[in-house]
């Protein structure tokens, strides 16, 4: 905005913003709108899983197993066991989904929350910050994570847990970065200079100014948490039957590659197509939110 | 009357390596400062940079911790930074920054951000915060509609009179305000100065004013205090010490002030290098550039004597008038 | 100099030794290790004899001071299912890993590097499209399918090569394409950024100001400071070779470290997991050790300012 405007009537601001995202959108190139929309039916169908699901997972139709694909009733065809290939797919995207947005989710406060001790105290914490940051470099988070799904065996929640480790060395380093500049001089000094606690200084005022920072780090860690997952259950380590995740369908479809690729390339093409639609995605956003971010 | 404001023998000082592998040496950046500020007044601070008045500035607030002497503030020692007290103690005492763009949150919006004090401080029930803001922001001359905008949205003068808002949103009763003038243009310059002299007679606000700028300084300061390499070199009421400066220091600053309608004549141009705290020089530190210097000037540190009524220096050459050591 | 080296060394000893009581913590944590070496049925003696055998009856501190004594003596334990010692299992695994590993990294270095290096100085060029286009697939296909993939194709469709095991030469085609191609993608897009930063620095327009030969000047001035960052990938790749050897073994049954780790997990084989465990966290740290120093080789500034 100039000073050219200084005289316009006010306008309310969300109003400007809607006017702003329509401009956006216009602009928006063919692939990344192909990103989106892929997006958007993934998380539809994770959300409607149970209602748009034509069989149950586990139900079997011993007579047509190894169905091909594209043959009525079943649309994708059937596995070793007569299961509909669609149904598992369905769940498959669910399951992947929740578990990669509820360890992204946790990485990001994890490591913001680390970032921001660091920044706030400095000295020791910083160091024990830096340390496990090492750490984590140190050690492959796959070697990881197999090893402690090896200890302790795999679970659903230990999964998501564990996944929430992934990247969050990421956002400790943005956040304790950005809020020290802030702290150092600038808005978050002077705040701190009105009196305000450090709770009201971090979290009012620098975590929303490095907040579109930190979205876009997001969108660099999940694409990684998903493939991380199908990594695992594809070796059997990740979800575990009966349920099912993409990976894990992987895993389970390669004994059947030779006779039933089908099973198989279904849920590495959701794989192939999700990550590609979020990298695409993610890169216009790095670029209109964050140009600083590469 | 009571003083608000004493400090006492100030000392910073600050590690400094000099190359990669040089032994860290200490600097004075604020060497043994003492000063009073009464209700109401202000107080002007001139120094070049490097002289410690910023330093000197965010030690009377408790920002920074002074590494002797003390500042006593209303009568209490100042609490340590961070603490819920000296939190708590912003309510009485603020400070306008030289950057206004720095100083504000570019995510919220200027009214937002005048009332924050009021948020924090909870000096006013909830239901009075927007007409509180609206009051403030008609004081330093903000248009009602601008408290919509974002700090890019306005101009430097309009974002500093935001800061100044916001910083007389709990009504303090001290303001240190450091070279809050010389990022805006000099035709702004006026205008905000002379609008923190209505503000400050208004709410009997005592100011603690910050510059290297004399005539900014001459316009608002009731008292003026000359900084040199950490340390006062003379102090002495405004209208004094544009008359008859003393110390040759603030001879050529004073000099330099042009006078509407007078040639600028008896000049004094100040000789060598800029002063360098990492690199004092021994005795009087001005005296490398001082044109009286002598050897005591080299070998011994002047000490800041009452030189007249209600005025001090620091200078070998300023001889005590005798009926100033009487009184 | 010298003060660089041995803030970097003092790091990477305490990123080994915090690798070294993660591994303790999460052994302790699991479960008592006399239960799960001798298993669930063992009577109540052997049980006790176990664990005085093994100092489990001590406090934990002296536990774990012998735990890392016995480490650094090269003492990882004995594998529970072959009771041979855990490390040599390893060892005797580590020559089939490198034998994917080693000519997978070269292929990645051998085409990564010169393509993003061809496509950052012919910008648009289909070699650019390229690797554009194969640092996505290299981002966004995982190695696992990108594994069953060419098995799928070369193995199942066209029958020239197979699909698993150990036995010729021909069996390690596949497994090192599907380690190196999305490394080679990857690690062109790199290089390819790092040359246009560089291209575009004020010091590169100097010099063809200057005169110089264009050939000269990609030579002598943009390559040398473009190797900085390609320097940190590449160590970074060297460093994860294991991790990726994990899923690529698993899929062509290939018996290296990465097969040994997995089954060593579905057995629960603790002593051999832990060994695999801070072996390749040794390597890691090795890596990232060396390109660290190779840093403060290639630009001296980062020398300086770390010594700080």
């Amino acid at each position: 905005m100039t000073i050219a405007d200084t005289s316009a009537p006010v306008t309310p601001d969300h109003n400007t913003v809607l006017s702003r995202m329509r401009r956006a959108l216009r602009q928006v190139p063919f692939s990344v709108g192909f990103g989106i929309a892929w997006l958007a039916g993934m998380v539809l169908i994770a959300i409607f899983a149970d209602q748009i699901r034509p069989y149950g997972i586990t139900a079997m139709d011993l007579r047509s197993r190894l169905a091909l694909p594209g043959t009525f009733p079943h649309l994708l065809g059937t596995d070793e066991l007569g299961r509909d290939v669609l149904s598992r797919l369905i769940q498959s995207i669910r399951m992947s989904l929740v578990i990669a947005f509820g360890a992204t989710i946790i990485s990001a406060i994890f490591g913001t929350t680390l970032g921001f001790l660091a920044a706030k105290f400095r000295g020791v914490v910083e160091h024990l910050v830096l340390v496990l940051a090492d750490f984590q470099a140190a050690l492959p988070f796959l070697i990881m994570s197999i090893a402690i799904l090896a200890f302790f065996g795999s679970s659903m929640s230990l999964l998501i847990v564990l996944m929430g480790f992934y990247g969050w060395e990421r956002y400790a380093r943005i956040a304790r970065g950005l809020a020290i500049s802030a702290s150092a001089q600038g808005y978050a000094a002077a705040v701190v200079q009105l009196g305000a606690t450090p709770m009201r200084v971090y979290l009012k005022h620098i975590l929303p100014n490095v907040a579109s920072t930190l979205i876009v780090s997001m969108t660099l860690t999940f694409p990684e948490i998903i493939l991380m997952e199908s990594g695992l259950s594809f070796l059997g380590l990740g979800v575990q039957p009966p349920e099912t995740s993409l990976g894990n369908m992987v895993g389970f479809g390669r004994e059947y590659l030779t006779r039933a690729p089908w099973i198989m390339l279904a849920p590495s093409l959701v794989i192939m197509l999700t990550t590609l639609s979020i990298s695409l995605v993610g890169d216009w956003l790095r670029d209109k939110l964050d140009p600083t971010l590469r | 009357m009571a003083h608000l404001l004493e400090a006492r023998d100030l000392v910073r000082t600050y590690q400094v390596r000099r190359g990669l592998l040089g032994k860290p040496t200490p600097v004075r950046a604020v060497d043994g400062v003492s000063l009073t500020v009464r209700p109401g007044e202000t107080l002007g601070i001139v120094g070049e940079s490097g002289s410690g008045k910023s330093t000197l500035g965010r030690m009377l607030l408790g920002i920074d911790a002074p590494q002797g002497g003390d500042v006593v503030f209303e009568g209490q020692a100042m609490p340590e930074f961070g603490t819920p007290q000296w939190r708590a103690l912003r309510a009485r005492m603020q400070l306008v920054y030289q950057d206004p763009l720095a100083a504000l949150d570019r995510r919220l919006t200027i009214a937002q951000q005048i009332g924050e004090p009021l948020d924090i401080h909870k000096v006013i029930p909830k239901e009075h915060r927007a007409a509180r803001v609206a009051e403030l922001m008609a004081a330093v001359g903000l248009r009602p509609d601008q408290g919509g905008r974002y700090p890019h949205e306005l101009s430097g003068g309009q974002r500093q009179r935001a800061v100044i808002a916001r910083a007389l949103a709990s009504r303090p009763k001290l303001l240190v305000c450091d070279e809050p003038v010389s990022a805006l243009d000099v035709s702004i310059q006026a205008q905000v100065v002379n609008m923190l002299r209505d503000l400050q007679d208004m709410n009997n606000i005592a100011m603690v004013f910050i510059s290297h700028d004399l005539k900014v300084v001459r316009n608002i300061a009731d008292r003026v205090a000359v900084m040199y390499l950490g340390r006062i070199v003379e102090e002495a009421s405004s209208d004094v010490i544009f008359k008859t400066p003393l110390h040759p220091y603030t001879k050529a600053l004073v000099s330099s002030v042009p006078v509407p309608g007078k040639m600028l004549e008896g000049r004094v141009i100040l000789q060598g290098e800029p002063p360098n705290p990492a690199n004092r020089p021994s005795g009087c530190a001005f005296h490398p550039r001082c044109s009286l210097a002598n050897d005591l000037c080299r070998s011994r540190v002047p000490a800041l004597l009452v030189a007249g009524e209600g005025r001090t220096a620091a200078c070998h050459m300023v001889e005590a008038p005798a009926d100033a050591v009487a009184a | 100099m010298i003060r660089f080296i041995l803030t970097r060394l003092l790091r990477a000893f305490i990123t080994i030794l915090a690798v070294i009581t993660f591994a303790f913590v999460v052994l302790r944590m699991s479960g008592d290790p006399a239960q799960v070496m001798l298993g669930p049925d063992a009577p109540n003696d052997t049980v006790l004899a176990f664990r005085a055998a093994w100092g489990l009856d001590q406090p934990l501190w002296v536990q774990y001071v012998a735990y890392i004594k016995s480490i650094f003596s090269g003492d990882f334990g004995v594998s529970m299912r072959d009771k041979a010692s855990a490390i040599q299992l390893v060892i005797e695994r580590i020559p089939a890993t490198l034998q994917l590993t080693i000519p997978a990294l070269l292929l990645k270095l051998a085409i990564g590097i010169p393509a993003g290096i061809y496509a950052a100085l012919h910008r648009q060029s289909i070699i650019d499209r390229g690797v554009i286009f194969g640092a996505v697939l290299g981002f966004t296909i995982p190695s696992f399918v990108m594994g069953l993939l060419l098995v799928l194709l070369f193995s199942v469709i066209l029958g020239v090569l197979p699909s698993g095991g150990q036995d010729t030469w021909q069996h390690g085609i596949l497994p090192t394409l599907t380690m190196s191609i999305g490394g080679i993608g990857i690690l062109a897009r790199f290089s390819r950024s790092a040359m246009i930063e560089v291209m575009g620095q004020p010091f590169i327009r100097t010099a063809s100001a200057k005169g110089l030969r264009w050939k000269d000047v990609v030579w002598s001035h943009a390559l040398p400071n473009a190797a900085v960052p390609i320097v940190t990938i590449v160590g970074f790749m060297v460093g994860s070779l294991i991790a990726g050897a994990v899923v690529v073994e698993s899929i062509f049954s290939w018996p290296g470290i990465g097969r040994l780790l997995v089954v060593s997990v579905t057995n629960r084989d603790l002593a051999v997991v832990q060994c695999i465990l801070l072996m390749v966290a040794a390597t890691m740290v090795v890596s990232n050790l060396v390109v660290d120093l190779l840093y403060g080789w290639l630009d001296p500034r980062l020398r300086s300012q770390s010594a700080h």
